[in-house]
């Protein structure tokens, strides 16, 4: 009664347009920086101790004794791979153990499951994958991370005279190893390296390249009949800068590799073997071998460009196939092969990137830990082993993990016979996972490479840059490859 | 007032406020508190570092030129936006031909005006999807297909719109313009309205053209709704997370290539925040942009009062 009818005739009152501009001025201040800001605030609380974890009775199937009835928590990168596998996993899982998984398949690791981290609520095991994963150096500095040692000592399912660990492919837990804890399972084994359609191939009477000259020719023959030669994911320099970082490598051997992982002075500029590296992809970008357009396309655009011919080699690690199911012709015959070969290169030709990828983490506050525990011991058993392969068409880490009555898809018939060739002579760079930054300035510079705007020179001191950038940093003293 | 009306109109101001106080001003606190800190985003262990992430924030480049580029945005997207509202407000509502009697629109301008509304509707992450395609790198974008049929492009070389350091703020600013346009054009449109038709009838008289209309009454009594609408622009011109994140050439993470060309202070927060594991760095970033928002929004209400015609 009062103030509504009698204020506001008055011209002192607030007048509509006036409560408008207020707000909009209050909304300027507000809704940029509102959602980031919300971003930062913490969940708050975080300490409760997690003593109520379910507990069974421990037995030779069981040796955490994961407790019948209880639930696990599991998250998945719903990415390249899918999620089908641990779907198939935890079916498999509640038949035998009777432990019923909630099953979260996302891409957005960092956005689902930072605040459950930051709360001290998070799940009990997570596939800590895809761009937006929570970088595992990150967590394990905070103590997040539950030391795998448990699990890797444990009797493997399909031996129990051997250990977890002694199953795996050598090396395959480096890269889940900080501070000489392992902290993440690297799952899945993958190679890095160019792709060719077989069928292609055949057509036009290509030969596999052995050499740089050899698939420059190549290149060449495609584009005067009207194909691309090398294909990349442009809007992800990623891509090409794995190539690039791969030719220096196997030119340069593992001392150059590991020049650039210690933070060398002279990893790039004064490095022969990573001059010589940069040059070569930079030859295809000069001659014009590039598919047109290719720079800006994104990995599903170039890659389907690719399958259809549009292109003779892609770059990509041996997600490929699977991530391209759906538009590969059935006829195509997915091939991978190793970067060729520069002239004096101190690795053979078989010599592959390869690695764990896809980092498996257990978080120290996990509310199931037993069940998540035997969920990993069973992932590294043959049969979750080979599920994986026939739902993901990926190999694991699990030594010849895959039964051999499977039929696997070209692809990955051709990425385990190069690795059964590379055998020892595989590389591994350890900076993308200990300087993200460092990383994301290599691509930058690699992605300015490629569209001509700079030269490999420029390209060399720019990557020194971000080098001695990153050594200044007193975190990197920690971090050091032998 | 009277007696026990404070109390009254409290009462209904306590849920609100202290919502707002929750989940707006607390938020702005802790950031605040985290900026201090070395905090990597993932647990509450930190260390205090005093102002030492705001001394690295004035050295670091990327943070820098992404300031400029907001600038950038800020002077062309409401520029561009409220012109072209304008214009096309104009043209429906008096840029008919005059007629003995009234002022009216062009012919077809009620059509004009639903359909320049259209984009408006669509999601920015929708429109995004929609621009990817027009500026496409190869001969499978609208833009390069175009120009290489009429044969003003190779198409063994075309034109990689958004890999390019010079455009690629222009593409952006277009795609903000084409969305934003049609509410504008509608929110000039009721303001327009509202002006008497006398007052154009008594200028078509006086021999006022069409150009003189537009400039000695429309836009004057416009004026209101004109600020407005640049106060909201603002908004939009600070932000800009989702076109870069989802657009452009990726610098590690959301975008902002080629070569840091297209980074805007919220992509540079972002990857600081999560790709790069800087949080309490990031929160540096987050109190700054508040700051800057803040210095704005109180230039743009300064620079913008006039003394309000009545009618």
């Amino acid at each position: 009664m009062g103030s509504t009818s009698a204020d506001n005739h008055g011209s002192e009152g607030v007048g509509r347009r006036d409560l408008i501009k207020r707000s909009a001025a209050l909304g300027l201040v507000t809704v940029p920086t509102m959602s980031f800001l919300a971003a930062c605030a913490s969940g708050g609380g975080g300490d409760e101790s997690n003593d109520n974890t379910s507990k069974g009775k421990a037995t030779k199937d069981n040796p955490f004794g994961a407790e019948k009835g209880s639930k696990l928590d599991v998250v998945v990168f719903k990415g390249g791979y899918g999620d089908d596998y641990a779907k198939a996993w935890e079916a498999d899982f509640g038949k035998k153990l009777g432990v019923t998984s909630t099953h979260t398949g996302t891409q957005e690791i960092t956005g689902k499951l930072q605040p459950r981290f930051n709360a001290g609520n998070p799940p009990d095991i997570v596939d800590d994958s895809g761009a937006q994963q929570i970088k595992v150096d990150v967590l394990n500095k905070n103590g997040q991370l539950l030391d795998l040692a448990e699990v890797l000592d444990a009797p493997s399912v399909d031996d129990p005279s051997k250990k977890v660990r002694d199953t795996l492919i050598a090396g395959t837990l480096d890269p889940g190893t900080f501070e000489g804890k392992v902290v993440a399972l690297n799952y899945i084994y993958t190679v890095w390296g160019l792709w060719y359609s077989g069928k292609l191939f055949k057509e036009k009477g290509w030969e596999e390249p052995k050499t740089w000259a050899d698939f420059l020719a190549v290149c060449q023959d495609a584009k005067k009949q009207g194909i691309g030669g090398l294909a990349h994911q442009g809007k992800y320099p990623y891509y090409i800068n794995v190539a690039i970082m791969d030719m220096i490598a196997k030119k340069g051997g593992l001392d150059a590799m590991k020049a650039i992982d210690n933070l060398d002075p002279k990893a790039f500029v004064g490095s022969d073997a990573a001059q010589a590296g940069v040059e070569a992809i930079y030859e295809v970008v000069e001659k014009g071998l590039l598919m047109p357009g290719t720079n800006g396309l994104t990995h599903t655009e170039s890659q389907t460009r690719w399958n259809q011919y549009k292109a003779a080699f892609i770059t990509c690690g041996s997600w490929l196939e699977n991530e391209q199911l759906k538009t590969t012709p059935t006829d195509f015959d997915m091939k991978f092969m190793p970067m060729p070969l520069l002239p004096d290169s101190k690795l053979p030709f078989e010599a592959i990137r390869a690695g764990a990828g896809e980092p498996f983490i257990i978080p120290t506050k996990a509310k199931n830990l037993p069940a998540a525990k035997e969920f990993m011991r069973r992932m590294l058993s043959k049969e979750w082993s080979t599920l994986f392969a026939k739902e993901a068409n990926s190999l694991t880490i699990l030594k010849d993990g895959v039964d051999p009555s499977v039929r696997l898809r070209p692809g990955t018939q051709s990425t385990v016979e190069a690795s059964k060739a590379a055998g020892d002579n595989t590389f591994r760079y350890m900076y993308v996972d200990w300087y993200s930054e460092m990383g994301a300035a290599l691509e930058a510079a690699s992605n300015e490479l490629m569209a001509k705007r700079i030269q490999p020179k420029e390209w060399l001191k720019r990557a020194q840059a971000a080098v001695d950038k990153q050594a200044k940093d007193p975190a990197s003293k920690k971090n050091h490859r032998d | 007032m009277r007696k026990g009306q404070y109390r009254f109109v409290a009462g209904f101001l306590f849920v609100p406020v202290a919502l707002y106080l929750i989940f707006v001003i607390w938020p702005y606190i802790q950031t605040f508190g985290y900026s201090l800190t070395d905090w990597k985003g993932q647990s509450q262990t930190f260390k205090f570092v005093g102002l030492d992430n705001y001394r690295a924030l004035f050295h670091d480049d990327v943070f820098l030129k992404a300031i400029w580029h907001n600038i950038q945005f800020l002077v062309f997207i409401p520029v561009v936006t409220i012109l072209l509202g304008l214009f096309f407000a104009f043209m429906v509502n008096a840029g008919g031909r005059s007629r003995a009697g009234g002022v009216s629109g062009v012919a077809g301008s009620k059509f004009y005006k639903i359909v320049y509304f259209f984009p408006q509707v669509l999601s920015l992450a929708i429109v995004a999807v929609l621009f990817n395609a027009v500026y496409r790198s190869d001969g499978g974008g609208m833009l390069n297909g175009l120009l290489i049929k009429l044969g003003l492009v190779d198409a063994e070389n075309p034109v990689e719109w958004l890999n390019e350091p010079g455009f690629v703020r222009w593409a952006l600013i277009l795609v903000v313009v084409w969305h934003g346009v049609g509410f504008y054009l509608v929110l000039f449109s009721a303001a327009m309205q509202s002006i008497p038709r006398d007052i154009y009838e008594a200028a078509l008289i006086d021999g006022a053209s069409r150009t003189q209309s537009f400039f000695r009454i429309t836009l004057p009594l416009l004026w209101d709704a004109v600020q407005t609408a640049w106060v909201y622009l603002g908004i939009v011109a600070m932000d800009m997370f989702v076109l870069v994140a989802s657009m452009t050439q990726n610098m590690g993470a959301y975008g902002g290539g080629p070569d840091h060309a297209s980074d805007v202070m919220s992509t540079v927060m972002m990857r600081n925040f999560l790709y790069f594991g800087k949080s309490g760095y990031a929160c540096a970033m987050g109190v700054v942009m508040l700051l800057l928002t803040l210095v704005l929004s109180v230039v743009t209400l300064r620079a913008t009062r006039r003394d309000r015609i009545e009618f």
